[in-house]
């Protein structure tokens, strides 16, 4: 009967939605247990101090422990030491991956472009490791010494293919329509592309921007063999500085410090979660 | 026997998008100035290939070739700077583009932007109310011109971007189906316009509406599979076409 036939295909139907919800929940649970443990753990830690005084050594942070007491200090090296490298590393990866990005998006069938493209492909999924050593030879080595600067270096080329990326994805999807409007009135190809293109795509790049953030804040790695960290605050660019992800590390590896692991986290992890809703948020607007 | 001005002219103009086939195949055509001449065809005829070839959009082609000569006021264009005819010869397009991230008044002077023409703020005011009352949109937003052009109706966006063509007075006017993608009010607004302009602008339109070639040019040009099949005052075409070809797309037996 054909009823029946219907009925069995509704449940094929059913029985497709209540998997996909499944697995969308495991998904999910990953990252809710995630933001859930560091939540928990580290929500003791944060006061004003947490933010504004450097780690303590960990002599002043084992006599805490044994007072009784909570440990004093805070990451405010590491903040002041991500800032900074974060926004020299930014003052360079943008106009250059923006500038490399329009290259790309205009010159889809110029050899070079394609190959620059394949190569930015290469960089991004080139391990942040190696990015770092090659970073302590380039920079550290000649400069003879660990500073912001290397790091920032570190970051620069980490960031540099993210940004690219989404300022051609986001210059190719717009319209053509536009671009020939531009030209149709005379426009050369870099005014239209500074006065039409680009002001329509910014909703796009600066999400790019923003996720390209947010994607090195959290790294590791290359920040061991390019900033090295430092106990203290300090703007200085040509000496080692510290970073949030590099304290995180180091307390780990000290018994006495292991506490504001959570703290420290806590701050990475709702900076990034601010930064890419920022930046979801931003992309929407603009495209309104 | 009235003198006729050829404002543009089309000399065994060729246009191939590949090396084996031709898209337009040697058109040759004057073009009167102060008058709409409309060029009809079935789709994939060439129509807006040919139109396109006038300001040189195929440039941006690589691939494109455009051969022949197309003279505007007696100049061949294939040898100039592409941003100096398109100057010249302004563009109206399919579906309304106004530039989203410019109000409506950056919109209309956007040519001057795009040109790197600066002008006092007064020269400004001057231009944008001219210019929009020339398209009978300057009482609709005259209120409103700080707002974003995308904020308008469709009709009203392909006004302001005719008036967006008009503000650097050019020569020639394109218009590639301007009215396709709008609904008819507007289509009758875009029409009277048309005729309006005629005075100020050569009109060339692309259209694959027969009823409004026959409403609003004097001239048209019936194009298939290439080449340029008629050419002629648009009464004697409709009513007494010579080309067998030119009268089975006008019954509706081609189309």
């Amino acid at each position: 009967m054909t009823n029946n036939k219907v009925k069995k295909r509704l449940a094929k139907d059913r029985l497709m939605l209540w998997g996909v919800c499944l697995f969308a929940a495991m998904t999910a649970t990953p990252l809710i247990a995630i933001l859930g443990e560091v939540l928990l753990k580290g929500y003791d830690q944060l006061s004003w101090s947490f933010f504004t005084e450097p780690t303590p050594t960990a002599y002043k942070a084992m006599k805490a422990i044994e007072a009784g007491e909570p440990i004093p200090g805070g990451i405010a090296n590491g903040i002041i030491g991500t800032m900074l490298m974060l926004a020299m590393a930014s003052v360079f990866a943008v106009p250059i991956g923006i500038l490399c990005g329009v290259f790309l998006a205009e010159n889809p069938k110029n050899k070079f472009a394609q190959f620059v493209s394949y190569l930015t492909d290469l960089l991004q999924g080139t391990p942040s490791v190696i990015i770092g050593i090659v970073t302590y030879i380039w920079v550290v080595v000649p400069m003879k010494g660990y500073s912001a600067v290397a790091g920032s270096v570190a970051l620069f080329i980490m960031m540099l293919p993210l940004i690219i990326r989404s300022t051609e994805e986001t210059l190719k999807i717009l319209p053509a329509s536009l671009k020939e409007a531009g030209l149709a009135l005379g426009g050369n190809r870099a005014r239209v592309m500074m006065k039409v293109q680009l002001p329509a795509a910014f909703g796009g790049i600066f999400t790019g921007v923003l996720l390209a953030i947010s994607r090195v804040i959290g790294e590791t790695a290359p920040l061991m063999f390019t900033a090295l960290g430092c106990s203290f605050i300090r703007f200085s660019i040509d000496k080692p500085i510290s970073a949030v992800p590099l304290l995180i590390w180091e307390f780990f590896n000290d018994p006495n410090l292991q506490e504001l692991i959570w703290g420290a986290s806590l701050f990475l992890l709702l900076f990034v979660l601010t930064l890419n809703i920022s930046a979801k948020y931003i992309a929407k607007k603009w495209n309104q | 026997m009235e003198s006729i001005t050829p404002i543009l002219e089309f000399n065994k103009t060729c246009v191939s998008y590949t090396k084996q086939t031709m898209a337009v195949k040697y058109v040759s055509a004057s073009i009167e100035k102060n008058k709409i001449t409309a060029i009809m065809g079935p789709s994939g005829c060439g129509k807006s290939t040919l139109l396109r070839a006038v300001n040189l959009m195929h440039n941006l082609y690589p691939n494109i070739r455009v051969d022949g000569e197309i003279l505007l006021n007696g100049e061949n264009i294939l040898n100039m700077e592409p941003i100096d005819v398109r100057r010249r010869v302004g563009m109206v397009f399919q579906r309304p583009a106004p530039f989203p991230t410019m109000s409506i008044y950056d919109n209309v002077l956007a040519g001057y932007t795009l040109n790197g023409i600066k002008l006092s703020k007064n020269e400004k005011d001057n231009t944008v109310e001219q210019c929009l009352r020339s398209v009978a949109l300057w009482d609709e937003v005259k209120d409103v011109l700080n707002k974003k052009g995308t904020f308008l109706s469709g009709g009203q966006q392909q006004r302001l971007c005719i008036a967006r063509a008009l503000a650097l007075k050019p020569d020639i006017l394109l218009m590639d189906e301007p009215t396709s993608a709008l609904d008819p009010i507007a289509t009758k607004h875009i029409e009277e316009l048309m005729l309006e302009l005629q005075k100020e602008v050569t009109i060339l339109i692309v259209t694959h509406n027969m009823g409004q070639a026959m409403r609003i040019s004097s001239k048209s040009m019936f194009m298939y599979l290439g080449e340029l099949v008629e050419y002629g005052d648009t009464a004697t075409m409709f009513s007494n076409p010579s080309d067998e070809r030119t009268k089975a797309y006008l019954t509706g037996k081609m189309g």
